[in-house]
C-alpha cells in the first residue's frame, strides 16, 4: 500500500515511504513536523493549508501524496531565507495584517503564488486571488495592504 | 519515570521536570531563550512563590464559589531575568485580540524598560496568577491596572534596593532602560544586577504608578509582538504540539443532538493498521499516530442511533422561544409607560429576530493531554485555562495542583472556546490509553458542538412626540440577555425586560448548546434598539443623526456620534434618502461606539454591497491605538457576517452545516472601505476594545438598507431572500 514518494520540500530533496492516498497536509504536519501549514476545514474551503506546488497555490488538505511526486513544494517554513523574512512576511508584520494568526501561513502562501505570476497586482486582482482564503478575525483590509506593499518591495528576480 | 509529588528544598521536582522545551511551546510570545531561562531558573522557583502565596487563599475563594483574588505579591506578575529581560505573567490568553502586545506595553511603561525586552507568559496554570477566563473584554480594563500596580511596586522595590547598593538616597535615583541611575551622578545599576533572576523580596507598599503625563509607551502604537512568530509558521497552537508516542483521536459522534447510540460495530476500524479503539460508556474513539488514518478508521465504524423527532427548526424557533420564555426580569425602568403612551404622537411597535450564529474560528477546538502518574499536562485552545484545570481535576479526581494547563496561541475564539469539551475528551482518552492524546476537532465537529450565539427575539413599543422627542420605550428581549439592552436615550418613560438568560438559559430552551458570542447579547439588542430609533426618526421626518442627538443627554455618546458623522461626511437628510447611508450607536464594556455605513442594494437580487464603514470609538485610555484599530476593523469585517449571511440552519438537533460551503463567513470580496477613529480620552481609565466595535453592525447596515431602498429589515441576517421579501412588501403597500 505504501509507496516511495520523492519531492522537493523547501528546496531540499525528500523521499520516504507513505500511503500515496494520504493528504499532503497531514504528512507535512505529522510525518515531516512542519506545523506551519494549518488544518481549517479539510475540504479545500478555507485556505489555511495553502502551500505552493510547482509555483501554484494548492490546498494541501485535499492534495494526495501521489499528486506531489517529483514536484517542488514550498511551505511557510520555506519562505524565510537565511533568517531573512520574505517581503510578504515582513509586510504582514509591519501592517499588523493578522490577529489570531491561524490563517496567516495560508494567506501568505496564497499571496506568494499571486506575486509569482503577477508581480504587481491591482487591488482588485489581490481581492479576487485571495477571496477563497478565510480569516475570521477580519484582518482582510490589512492583508490587502500588506500584499500591495510587499509587491513593491519584491526584487525583480522573483 | 513515575513521579510522586516529592518536595526537596521547597522545589517541587515534578513541576520542574514538567517544564517546557522548544517543541512544546510554553506560552505565546516566549522566545526560546526565555523558555530556557524559565527552565533553568526553575519553574519551581516561580511556583514556590506563586503557589504557596496565593494557593490557599485562592482555594478558599474557590470553595466559596467566588473568583480568586489576584496575588498581592508583585512577583506573581513579573520577573526580571539575569539577562535583564522581563517576563510578564498573566492568566489571560492570546487569541488575536492583541493583549500580548498591550500588556507588554503596560509592563514596559511602568518598569521603564524597552518594550522589546518584555515577554508575556500567558494562560499557563503553573506559572501565571489565577484568572477566571479571557472574555467580556476585561483583560485591559481589569487586569491592566493590577499589572501596572505590580510593575509600579516592583520598580519601587528595585529603586529601594538600588539605593542601598549604590549608597545613594532613593530620592536622587531615576529609572530608565531597565536600570536605576543617579540623577546628576555617575552611579548606575541595572535591574538584572539587582534582581539576579530571583524573586524580589523587598516590598514597597503604596507605590503609585507614574503619572500619565510621563507615559511614553502607553497610548503609542506598537506592532503586534506575535507578528514574527505568526508569519513564519513558528507560532504554536494546541494542534501543533507534539509528544513522543502521541496518538490522535477521532471520536464517534451522533448525527443529531439528543440522539442515543443503539449499536456500534467497530470491527472494520480495528482492521486499519495502527488503529486503536477505545470504547467506554458513551465514548467510542479511534486512536492512531496520524489523524487522517484515525479518520479513515472512524469511517469504518457502523453505528445506529435513535434520533429524537425534530420539533423545531430555524424558521419556527422564534415562536418556540416566545412560547417557552420564562418570566421576565426588569433590568431598567423609569417614569410611567401610560404617560409616555399618551404623550406620543406616534407609537411604533415592532418585533426583531436574530438567528443562531456560529463562532467559526479557523482553528477548530484542539487539545493535547499527557498523563504522568497522577499528574496531567494539557495544552488546549481555551479561553478558560484555570476553569479547565478545575474541570480536569474533578474529572480525574486529582488535586488541581496536579493539573497543568498550558495555553499556546489560540486560532480565534470569540467566546466559543470556553467550554473545553475537546480538552476533556483528550484527558479522558489519555487516561484510558496511558498515552499522550491529541484531539483536534474536524470542521463538522466544530459546527456541531459550537455553543452558538442564541437565536433571540426583541419586542419594542416606542412612542415619539410631534416635536421628535421619544416619550415611551417599552422593550422586551427574549434569550439574548441583558447586555446592551437598557437604552441610553433621554426617554422619560421606559422599561426594559429580559426574558430568559442570554447564553445559559433553562435546559430545553434551545435544541443545542448556546454560549457567549463576541459582545454577547449586545449585537441583538443594538440591532433592535438602533433600528427602532431609526424608524422613529423616519416617522417624524427627522434626520437619524439629528434625531439621536436631540434625544441624547449622554455627553460621550454625543461625542462619538458627532465624530463619526464628521469623518463619514454625513449631511442631514430624512430617510429613506436613497443614498444608502446608515447610522447606529451603542455602548459595550465601558466603551462608546458609533458607526456609519454606505451600502448599495441590488433590488433584483436582494444582495447588499457594503461600500464603506466608518467607526468612532471612545474607549478611555487606549494602550495601543494601532491594536485597537485592528480590533475595530476586525469587528466591522466579522460583523458583516452576522448582518448579511450568517445563520445556523437546523432541524431539531440536526445542524445542517458541516463546513464553510453552506455557512458563509465574510470574504475578501465583501470588504468595505473601513475607517476608524479613536477619540482622545486619556484621562479616563482603560475600557474595552475587543467587543464594542462589532455591536452596531446589524443596525448600521439595516438602517443603510432602509435609507437606500426603503425596505426595513427586521431579521438578521439580512439575506437576499429577506431583502427581496421586504422590497416586495414595500411595493405592495
Amino acid at each position: 500500500m505504501k509507496e516511495t514518494i520523492g519531492f522537493r520540500l523547501n528546496g531540499r530533496a525528500v523521499s520516504f515511504e507513505v500511503d500515496p492516498s494520504r493528504a499532503l497536509l497531514w504528512v507535512l504536519r505529522y510525518d515531516l513536523g512542519l506545523t506551519g501549514t494549518k488544518y481549517g476545514c479539510g475540504e479545500g474551503l478555507c485556505g489555511a493549508c495553502t502551500v505552493i506546488v510547482d509555483g501554484k497555490a494548492e490546498r494541501s488538505c485535499v492534495l494526495e501524496m501521489k499528486a506531489v511526486s517529483g514536484k517542488a513544494i514550498t511551505t511557510i517554513e520555506g519562505l524565510t531565507k537565511n533568517g531573512e523574512l520574505h517581503p510578504l512576511q515582513k509586510a504582514f508584520v509591519e501592517h499588523d495584517a493578522l490577529q489570531c494568526g491561524y490563517c496567516t501561513p495560508g494567506m501568505i502562501m496564497n499571496a506568494y503564488s499571486l506575486l509569482l505570476n503577477t508581480p504587481h497586482p491591482s487591488r482588485r486582482q489581490i481581492i479576487e486571488h485571495m477571496d477563497g482564503n478565510l480569516c475570521r478575525c477580519g484582518a482582510h483590509q490589512r492583508i490587502v495592504q500588506a500584499i500591495q506593499d510587499a509587491a513593491e518591495h519584491i526584487p525583480k528576480a522573483h | 519515570m513515575k513521579n510522586e509529588s516529592t518536595t526537596q528544598n521547597g522545589v517541587d521536582e515534578d513541576i520542574l521536570r514538567l517544564d517546557f522545551s522548544e517543541v512544546k511551546q510554553a506560552s505565546p510570545g516566549l522566545p526560546v531563550d526565555r523558555r530556557r531561562f524559565l527552565q533553568l531558573l526553575g519553574g519551581g522557583i516561580i511556583v514556590c512563590f506563586s503557589i504557596p502565596d496565593s494557593w490557599a487563599l485562592q482555594e478558599g475563594e474557590r470553595r466559596r464559589g467566588m473568583g480568586q483574588p489576584l496575588p498581592q505579591d508583585f512577583n506573581a506578575f513579573l520577573r526580571i531575568g539575569e539577562d535583564g529581560r522581563v517576563s510578564g505573567f498573566t492568566g489571560k490568553v492570546e487569541y488575536g485580540q492583541g493583549i500580548i502586545t498591550s500588556m507588554a506595553q503596560i509592563l514596559a511603561e511602568e518598569l521603564d524598560v524597552p518594550l522589546d525586552s518584555v515577554d508575556m507568559v500567558m494562560g499557563d496554570t503553573d506559572l501565571c496568577p489565577w484568572d477566571m477566563g479571557t472574555f467580556g473584554t476585561m483583560s485591559t480594563r481589569f487586569f491592566g491596572p493590577a499589572l501596572r500596580a505590580a510593575a509600579a511596586e516592583a520598580k519601587a522595590a528595585l529603586i529601594a534596593l538600588a539605593a542601598e547598593q549604590l549608597q545613594v538616597p532613593k530620592e536622587r535615583l531615576r529609572t530608565k532602560g531597565g536600570a536605576v541611575y543617579e540623577e546628576a551622578g555617575p552611579k548606575r545599576v541595572s535591574y538584572a544586577e539587582i534582581a539576579k533572576g530571583q524573586k524580589i523580596l523587598r516590598h514597597v507598599k503604596g507605590a503609585a504608578p507614574k503619572p500619565q503625563s510621563e507615559d511614553t509607551l502607553i497610548g503609542k502604537n506598537a506592532l503586534r509582538r506575535d507578528g514574527p512568530a505568526k508569519v513564519t509558521g513558528q507560532a504554536k497552537y494546541a494542534g501543533d504540539i507534539r509528544e513522543a508516542g502521541l496518538l490522535h483521536a477521532r471520536i464517534l459522534r451522533p448525527p443529531v443532538h439528543g440522539a442515543k447510540l443503539i449499536h456500534a460495530d467497530t470491527s472494520g476500524a480495528r482492521e486499519v493498521e495502527g488503529a486503536q479503539i477505545v470504547e467506554e460508556g458513551d465514548l467510542i474513539a479511534v486512536l492512531h499516530p496520524y489523524p487522517d488514518m484515525a479518520e479513515r478508521a472512524l469511517a469504518k465504524i457502523k453505528s445506529q442511533y435513535d434520533r429524537p423527532a425534530a420539533s423545531v427548526d430555524d424558521k419556527t424557533i422564534f415562536d418556540y422561544l416566545l412560547k417557552v420564555a420564562p418570566q421576565g426580569q426588569t433590568v431598567a425602568q423609569g417614569g410611567n409607560l401610560a404617560e409616555g403612551r399618551s404623550a406620543a404622537r406616534y407609537v411604533l411597535e415592532q418585533m426583531y429576530l436574530n438567528s443562531y450564529v456560529s463562532h467559526a474560528p479557523i482553528e477548530t477546538h484542539s487539545a493535547l493531554a499527557k498523563m504522568d502518574g497522577n499528574k496531567l499536562t494539557l495544552w488546549a485552545s481555551t479561553q478558560t485555562p484555570f476553569a479547565l484545570q478545575d474541570q480536569v481535576a474533578s474529572l480525574l479526581g486529582i488535586a488541581g495542583q496536579n493539573v497543568r494547563v498550558i495555553t499556546p496561541y489560540i486560532g480565534g475564539a470569540f467566546g466559543g472556546k470556553s467550554n473545553n469539551q475537546q480538552a476533556l475528551e483528550a484527558v479522558r482518552l489519555a487516561k484510558l490509553t496511558g498515552k499522550p492524546v491529541q484531539v483536534v476537532w474536524t470542521r463538522a465537529e466544530e459546527f456541531f458542538y459550537d455553543t452558538f450565539r442564541p437565536a433571540a427575539v426583541v419586542k419594542i413599543q416606542a412612542g415619539v412626540t410631534e416635536s421628535g422627542l421619544i416619550s415611551l420605550w417599552d422593550y422586551g428581549v427574549y434569550f439574548a440577555g441583558e447586555r446592551g439592552a437598557p437604552q441610553f436615550y433621554n426617554i422619560p418613560n421606559h422599561r426594559t425586560v429580559s426574558y430568559g438568560s442570554g447564553w445559559m438559559p433553562a435546559p430545553g430552551s434551545h435544541p443545542f448548546a448556546t454560549g457567549p458570542w463576541r459582545a454577547p447579547g449586545n449585537n441583538t439588542n443594538t440591532f433592535a434598539r438602533e433600528s427602532h430609533i431609526d424608524m422613529l426618526a423616519a416617522k417624524v421626518g427627522m434626520d437619524p443623526v439629528e434625531f439621536r442627538l436631540k434625544n441624547l443627554n449622554d455627553v460621550r455618546m454625543h461625542r462619538v456620534l458627532q465624530a463619526v458623522a464628521k469623518k463619514f461626511g454625513w449631511s442631514p437628510a430624512r430617510a429613506p434618502s436613497k443614498r444608502g447611508y446608515g447610522v447606529a450607536c451603542g455602548t459595550d464594556a465601558g466603551t462608546y461606539v458609533a458607526h456609519m455605513a454606505e451600502v448599495a442594494v441590488d433590488k433584483n437580487t436582494g444582495s447588499v454591497r457594503v461600500k464603506r464603514v466608518v467607526c468612532a470609538q471612545e474607549m478611555g485610555l487606549c494602550v495601543n491605538p494601532e491594536g485597537a484599530r485592528l480590533q475595530m476593523e476586525g469587528a466591522i469585517t466579522m460583523g458583516l457576517g452576522y448582518a448579511l449571511s450568517e445563520e445556523v440552519r437546523f432541524k431539531g438537533g440536526e445542524i445542517l452545516h458541516s463546513n464553510f460551503d453552506t455557512y458563509t463567513i465574510p470574504h475578501f470580496s465583501w470588504l468595505p472601505q473601513i475607517e476608524t477613529e479613536i477619540l482622545d480620552a486619556k484621562d479616563s481609565p482603560f475600557q474595552g476594545g475587543g467587543e464594542p466595535p462589532i455591536i452596531c453592525m446589524g443596525a448600521v447596515i439595516a438602517n443603510a438598507v432602509f435609507d437606500g431602498s426603503g425596505a426595513r429589515l427586521l431579521q438578521l441576517p439580512m439575506t437576499p431572500e429577506r431583502i427581496k421579501a421586504a422590497l416586495s412588501k414595500l411595493q405592495s403597500s
